[in-house]
């Protein structure tokens, strides 16, 4: 996600509309006008930020969380993303995050993963730790809710494996995310147990580099990009609703693909 | 059913245009604006030609905003729509206004469109240009659902992501699509104004 694509033009729509109120005197004329008025307001909405809480932002949030409930219902929990060969990986792969390349963060020194909720075993987990564990490939395609993919190779750990390992509860409805560049976000747990989901720790059969997510991320091919954490220092488990960095900015929350 | 009850009832009862017609086109115009105006949005954070839309002609005010809009109007699209299909095939209405289609029609209502004196005079009937590009842009409206589809849940549903070709190149398709539905919408919007009795018949029922 570009964070850039910010720059939206505001117009006061109760301002303009009360401009427009005292030109209209005559009470027919003013009838008519209310009514193209809501038209007019409609059309001037286009080119419009929706963030001010107003009746129509509502409406689409709640549309926005039916489609959510949607996307559950869609999602097969043994449907695999197709995998691609690795003359088809896309070279150099992409770069994104809500900040530049230049700016990537490098690990904490020392660093362990943290675990908390509701997870028997919340000891920190070190990365040597998750390189005993036995390890999966896949190269899948990186979905952008922008709408461009890129195809890339990832290895690590099956995040199923991972969740039984440290006695996470598996019958909870979220596993959450933080981020040491605080980004945060968080998924379902039918997602989180896909066969395809992945504790990755390499990128392309290296160690994952920094601009990837060192020292690891979330990989899931039937979510978009956003969905998937980089720089993951803390995996918690839980029953209330943790939100996200852009999904509480409007992007929706379970943005399968 | 207005059609069959035809032989019943008076037939000044029987508006030329259904109601159900008319409901359905006009909520379709305001699913297919809401549609065009946030993809354009969706299109301009990731451009797949080297163009992008002018922001103040989109819909959403940024990614997030179209999203919100083109995935709410997309469910009245695609049920609108559904209920056109089916309303329109199961009275027979598809049958009698559309077919037979025919090419030797099609190529007099073509040269008497060249000659600039193309009729629509019988406003109960559609001339063959008129049949053929109803059925476009049906079609072009299916194939925008269908290719919506592989980008909105590409790996649940592998069938249509193989038949399109893939998430890529269904961006493409359904681009493609957004183009057709616009250059029939302006085409379309035209002739309505020229045969204005057609446009009073499609909103209320009689021309
Ligand atoms: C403001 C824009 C529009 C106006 C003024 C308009 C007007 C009309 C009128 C007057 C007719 C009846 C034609 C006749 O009786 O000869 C008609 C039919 C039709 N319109 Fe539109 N239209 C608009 C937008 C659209 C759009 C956006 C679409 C689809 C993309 C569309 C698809 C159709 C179809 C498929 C029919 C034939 C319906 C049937 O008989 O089954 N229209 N329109």
């Amino acid at each position: 996600m570009a964070g850039s694509d910010k720059k939206f033009v505001r117009i006061d729509k109760k301002l303009v509309i009360k401009d427009a109120q005292k030109v209209i005197a005559d009470p027919y004329r003013r009838l008519f006008m209310k009514k193209s008025m809501s038209l007019g307001a409609l059309a001037m909405l286009s080119g419009c930020d929706f963030t001010d809480g107003n009746s129509v932002d509502t409406v689409l949030k709640a549309i926005s969380r039916f489609n959510d409930k949607v996307q559950a219902w869609l999602f097969d929990p043994k449907r695999l993303a197709p995998e691609y060969t690795e003359t088809q990986i896309t070279r150099p792969f992409p770069f994104n995050a809500y900040y530049s390349e230049a700016e990537v963060r490098p690990a904490p020194q020392g660093y362990k993963l943290k675990l908390s909720g509701m997870i028997a075993n919340k000891r920190d987990v070190t990365l040597a730790e998750l390189h005993a564990m036995p390890q999966t490939e896949q190269i899948t395609r990186h979905i952008c809710v922008e709408g461009w993919s890129a195809v890339g190779r990832w290895g690590g750990v099956k995040f199923s494996d991972f969740l039984s390992r440290v006695g996470a509860d598996l019958t909870a409805k979220y596993v959450g995310f933080r981020c040491f560049d605080d980004y945060y976000t968080s998924i379902d747990m039918p997602t989180a147990l896909h066969p395809q989901t992945l504790l990755t720790l390499t990128f392309d059969g290296k160690t994952l580099p920094p601009k990837y997510g060192y020292p690891m991320k979330l990989r899931m091919p039937t979510k978009l990009g956003y969905k998937n954490p980089k720089y993951i220092a803390e995996i918690f488990v839980a029953n209330d609703y943790p939100g996200g960095y852009w999904e509480d900015q409007g992007y929706e929350w379970f943005a399968g693909s | 059913m207005v059609l069959r009850s035809k032989k019943t009832k008076p037939k000044a009862e029987a508006p030329a245009v259904p109601a159900w017609l008319r409901v359905t086109h006009w909520l379709n115009v305001a699913a297919v604006t809401v549609m065009v105006l946030s993809g354009w949005r969706i299109y301009d954070a990731s451009p797949i030609f080297p163009f992008h839309f002018p922001a103040g002609i989109t819909l959403g005010g940024w990614l997030a905003g179209a999203l919100q809009w083109h995935f709410a109007a997309m469910w009245l699209l695609f049920v609108n729509g559904l209920v056109y299909l089916i309303l329109n095939t199961a009275t027979g209405r598809m049958k009698m206004k559309y077919f037979p289609l025919s090419l030797k029609e099609l190529w007099r209502d073509i040269k008497q469109t060249l000659r600039l004196s193309l009729h629509h005079d019988d406003l109960s009937r559609y001339n063959m240009i008129q049949k053929l590009s109803y059925l476009f842009a049906i079609a072009a409206l299916v194939m925008m659902v269908l290719s919506g589809l592989v980008l909105w849940k590409s790996v649940q549903f592998p069938l249509l992501r193989a038949l399109f070709g893939g998430y890529d190149t269904a961006r493409v398709i359904h681009f493609i699509c957004m183009c057709f539905i616009v250059a029939f919408t302006f085409v379309h919007v035209v002739m309505a104004l020229l045969v204005p009795r057609t446009l009073k018949g499609m909103v209320i029922g009689r021309f």
